[in-house]
């Protein structure tokens, strides 16, 4: 018998906006988080834009000690860590007394790649034979669960306390990681999200293999452009996105704001067979973790009315419609609405799911379905298969009742959330 | 450098590192690092580290296995400032 699971608490911290309500604005009225990177210009990067949210000094010191700011520099960290207290404080739960770990909570914060501009620092002094002045914190800021550790020891969570990463599903993965173990009775809260880190060192490899748009450096805004026609490659993004999963038990117990219910969902692989490579998905993998998803749910195709989808930008986009459509045998007018929040702040990578399952899941409360920017010229092949009404061009006015969120990664894998708007 | 002027920079150095329940006054000669000013042990490295920069001096091993109080301390600092 699983139990029921809601959400009650997130934080962000985006391209386009940090801090849940300026992102909830930023969503609404479609702004773009995506701009020009001297750092990459100087680096003669191909593709010289980006994602990045934008921290200040006086930002960090709200959520981290001047000791813990000594020699930070794992930007996911920092994003993760942002992201994650907020996400806490927004669920109004304490953070645990000095001496009493709070058992039942726990932490599942994804990473891709982490702390690689520390990695950087550490690489320098030990080929100049400098080992000895690392300092204290290398490994802790480049360990994959770095980020966990850091918003584990600053909340106080008792639980368990962990990092996933399976690319770009990374953050999608982790709500139903975390789903599952408060389902299943191992824990009363999650805080569940994912972060990716900033910078060239992160971007280099997917510049290196031409995926990225090439001919946008200028026009920066209308560079990340999925389901459009002119779609020319992703734009690479970091930071961080946070929810607060709690047992419906618990967050009635203690009268806690819901903003949504996750029904359950599904992770696979297509095993890099068939259609399915390293880099390429497998149709068939993702219509049944889609297929798997609803029924895992125990809802019915008809039920969902919004999509927030993986789509990056690329010539994948209308397999990946093609995709929905087959697999919830519904297309044209009869297709729910969908959108890509891609287009706003680019592709964040590990990030990536956990932002955009913020973002999906601020559409229950907002009674909206946020608008994609930079798709005008629609890919014919999309509009072959669902009626260009299903894709909105602006912020419109409507009650999502369920809402599916599919994310996709490298090394062929999937994973597909099933959020419901929650009613008392 | 007079003995007071090292003595307050390497209080500087050492209140950064001390628990937000230690404070900056608790620091005297006789402070055990670890035992007496909850100091991270793991931050003993940075420790290390800064005033190796604060004083153009390089620590041996050694000399950190020594370091236990504030005292030893200023005791190792001295001693590499005159084999200088």
């Amino acid at each position: 018998m699983r139990r029921r699971v809601v959400i009650t608490g997130m934080g962000v911290c985006a391209p386009n906006a940090i801090g849940l309500d300026a992102f909830t604005l930023a969503m609404k009225s479609g702004k773009s988080g995506v701009r020009f990177q001297s750092e990459l210009k100087a680096l003669e990067f191909v593709c010289q834009i980006a994602g990045k949210p934008e921290l200040t000094d006086e930002l960090l010191a709200r959520y981290f000690t001047p000791l813990q700011l000594r020699g930070l520099s794992a930007t996911g960290i920092m994003y993760g860590v942002m992201a994650g207290i907020d996400a806490w404080k927004d669920a109004q739960l304490p953070i645990a007394e000095k001496d009493k770990p709070d058992w039942d909570s726990g932490i599942l914060f994804g990473s891709g790649t982490l702390g690689v501009d520390k990695f950087h620092e550490a690489i320098h002094l030990v080929d100049e034979k400098k080992v000895r002045r690392l300092g204290s914190t290398t490994v802790i800021q480049t360990m994959a669960s770095g980020v966990s550790a850091y918003l584990g020891g600053i909340l106080g969570c008792g639980n368990q306390v962990t990092t996933n990463s399976s690319a770009c599903t990374t953050g999608t993965e982790g709500v139903l990681m975390g789903y599952e173990r408060i389902a299943y009775g191992n824990a009363e809260r999650m805080l569940v999200g994912s972060c990716s880190d900033s910078g060239p060192y992160v971007w280099a490899g997917f510049d290196a293999m031409r995926i990225l748009p090439r001919y946008y450096n200028d026009n920066p805004e209308v560079a990340s452009r999925p389901m459009s026609a002119s779609a020319s490659g992703f734009v690479p993004g970091s930071g961080a996105g946070a929810l607060v999963l709690e047992s419906l038990q618990s967050a009635m117990a203690r009268g806690a704001r819901i903003y949504a219910e996750v029904l359950g969902g599904a992770i696979n692989s297509g095993g890099q067979r068939g259609e399915g490579t390293m880099t390429a998905p497998n149709s068939e993998a993702v219509q049944r973790c889609i297929s798997q998803a609803v029924q895992n749910s125990g809802i019915d195709n008809d039920a969902i009315d919004v999509i927030n989808g993986h789509l990056t930008a690329t010539a994948k986009d209308a397999l990946e419609i093609r995709n929905w459509s087959t697999a919830l045998k519904r297309s044209g007018i009869d297709f729910p609405y969908i959108n890509s929040f891609k287009s706003l702040f680019g592709h964040c990578l590990s990030a990536a799911g956990s932002i955009e399952c913020v973002a999906a899941v601020l559409q229950f409360k907002e009674l909206q379905v946020f608008g994609n920017i930079n798709c005008e010229d629609l890919d014919p092949e999309i509009t072959k298969i669902i009626n260009d009404e299903r894709i909105p061009q602006k912020t419109i006015s409507h009650q999502p009742e369920i809402i599916a969120k599919a994310s996709f990664g490298f090394g062929d894998v999937n994973a597909c959330a099933i959020f419901k708007r929650y009613k008392d | 450098m007079n003995k007071e002027t090292k003595y307050n920079k390497l209080k500087d150095i050492i209140k950064v590192y001390l628990p937000e329940d230690v404070s900056v006054d608790a620091i005297t000669q006789d402070s055990n690092f670890i035992s007496e000013l909850n100091i991270n042990s793991a931050n003993l490295v940075d420790i290390i580290l800064d005033v190796e920069d604060e004083f153009d001096i390089m620590l041996e091993n050694a000399d950190m296995d020594k370091m236990q109080t504030v005292k030893d301390a200023l005791a190792i600092i001295d001693a590499k400032l005159e084999s200088k």
